[in-house]
């Protein structure tokens, strides 16, 4: 990074530790920062659009969509996260490959899988062999983007579903009574005013979600907590910044960036409510109203 | 998720465009200096990097390197997500089980026993004995005395012995020898033991004859010719046991 940096053996405590900090690897770990945040800013519109979908699902009289939609939510909240996101990618990923193969290779004879091996054509690979490094980056974190999105989709459905519940019923009475249709009081009386009661619980998963993302390691995408430990643990004489063990520095670093990262959330958050509650007949709309008086 | 398919299948597409020569993928840990480790320049470096560079060589591979968690490792090879693992692993029976292994390109490498000094050797039947998971030698302390207590990663099993959270740590010498060396004294080898396995080999899918064949041979010519020879000593130092040309 710096012109000084050629020979770190020979540079005393604080050009060192410009150095240390500046090498490829930390760029790296700088860098993985905008994973976390990409995932998030992804998963987050995902996760609230499958959400809504889940929500009307579960809402609709017809069997065929309110069954579909019931499975998804109680299926994917009652299983363990981890569990999940373990399998979701696996799954996909074989699955699709499968798919491919059958496609792509319909004269190959030899079985899929082979004893322990699930071996498919090289033209059916995902990525391909040959594709570019890049390319297998972003595979693993488009699986790990749908992953979230499933989990976090199906906790949003239900918090969805119950905002819908909770607008007062007299006023869809009165929508009926102007002669709305079903949908026209949904999206003209409903749509706006359920969101006062669904922002606490979205909130809530939205913050769980921020904490969930160091899972991206178990997925194999290097995010912040793969570089902290990476880079934390003890450097020996092979490397050209040889210390101790530091990883204590760097899990606080990854502490306060959470930290911080959770502490603006819940500012937007507050922001948003006093927003949606204005006007509102709930307990927070009417203080609004006595304060402004 | 509509949107997300069509992304995903338009990448395929324009993927399968540049298909041309094989690529090997080889998978490596990245953490297990000096066999594979990540230097400050964010490059794959070490002994079996070296060492695949070169045999994919002279078996007119294109091979790339793939960094993958050790716990993982084996699941993913014959899973598909690659071709092949270079990463310090000894050719046990039990991995043979699922995997297949090339000759090996290192020998059996001693295990030893690392504490703080002045520790008792007792330790190594009634204490606390720190092992990276899925290694020989995990297996190895389970099957003494000992309390077995397993880190997914390498350097977590040092940093054990360290902070007093086990009394020993087993692990390949090779990889211990270092660390040892830098630590002034604070650390010294209890004992060595014998690693059973064949040798440290590359693990590659059991329906994968065809990549044994191409590996065998240009380990056989390496070894033939001592360039194999020189790259252990100059990654393991000139006391590491070399092949008989």
């Amino acid at each position: 990074m710096f012109s000084f940096c050629v020979d770190p053996s020979t540079l005393s405590d604080w050009p060192w530790m410009a150095c240390y900090l500046t090498t490829a690897t930390h760029m790296a770990m700088y860098r993985s920062v905008l994973v976390v945040l990409a995932l998030l800013a992804l998963v987050a519109p995902l996760a609230l659009g499958l959400g809504f979908m889940g929500a009307l699902a579960v809402r609709s009289h017809s069997p065929l969509l309110s069954a579909p939609g019931k499975v998804y939510v109680s299926m994917v909240r009652g299983v363990p996260d981890i569990i999940f996101f373990l399998f979701v990618p696996l799954a996909i990923d074989q699955g699709l490959e499968y798919l491919l193969h059958n496609i792509r290779c319909p004269d190959w004879t030899e079985p899929v899988r082979k004893g322990n091996d699930f071996v498919v054509c090289a033209a059916a690979k995902l990525p391909l062999a040959t594709s570019a490094p890049w390319v297998h980056s972003l595979y693993g974190f488009t699986l790990a983007v749908v992953a979230f999105a499933l989990v976090f989709g199906a906790f949003a459905a239900n918090t969805l579903h119950g905002a819908m519940a909770a607008v007062p019923r007299g006023q869809m009475e009165t929508a009926e009574s102007y002669g709305m249709s079903r949908g026209q009081a949904f999206r003209r009386i409903m749509l706006p005013q359920m969101w006062v009661y669904a922002l606490p619980g979205l909130s809530n998963l939205w913050m769980i979600l921020c904490k969930a993302t160091p899972l991206l390691f178990l997925l194999g995408v290097q995010d912040l907590v793969y570089w902290a430990r990476e880079l934390g643990g003890q450097k020996t004489g092979l490397f050209a910044y040889p210390h101790p063990d530091w990883r204590v520095w760097y899990f606080l670093g990854v502490l306060i960036f959470y930290l911080l990262l959770t502490w603006g959330s819940q500012k937007v958050f507050d922001g948003l409510m006093r927003r949606l509650t204005r006007g509102q007949a709930t307990a927070g709309g009417e203080a609004q109203r006595k304060a402004m008086a | 998720m509509k949107k997300l398919a069509l992304t995903l299948s338009a990448l395929a597409i324009s993927a399968s465009a540049a298909m041309a020569q094989d690529v090997v993928r080889i998978a490596t840990e990245g953490a297990y200096p000096p066999f594979n480790f990540i230097n400050e320049a964010k490059e794959l470096v070490g002994y079996e990097i070296d060492l695949g560079n070169e045999l994919c060589l002279r078996a007119e591979l294109k091979c790339e390197w793939i960094i993958n968690d050790w716990d993982t490792i084996i699941p993913n090879l014959v899973g598909g997500n690659y071709d092949a693992i270079m990463a310090g692993m000894n050719a046990t029976p039990s991995r043979a089980q699922v995997i297949m292994f090339s000759d090996p390109y290192k020998k059996p490498d001693p295990s030893a026993y690392v504490a703080l000094a002045a520790t008792n050797s007792d330790v190594m039947q009634s204490g606390v004995i720190a092992a990276q998971s899925n290694t020989v030698q995990s297996g190895m302390v389970a099957d003494t005395s000992a309390t077995l207590l397993e880190f997914p990663t390498p350097d977590e099993t040092i940093a054990a012995v360290r902070n007093g959270t086990a009394d020993a740590v087993l692990a390949d010498k090779d990889f211990l020898l270092t660390y040892v060396n830098e630590s002034g004294g604070e650390l010294v080898i209890l004992a060595d033991v014998v690693t059973p396995g064949q040798g440290v080999s590359v693990g590659l899918r059991q329906s994968d004859q065809a990549m044994k064949a191409k590996f065998d041979t240009a380990i056989a010519a390496m070894k033939a010719d001592g360039t194999l020879n020189d790259l252990l000593r100059k990654w393991f130092g000139n006391e590491v046991p070399v092949f008989e040309q």
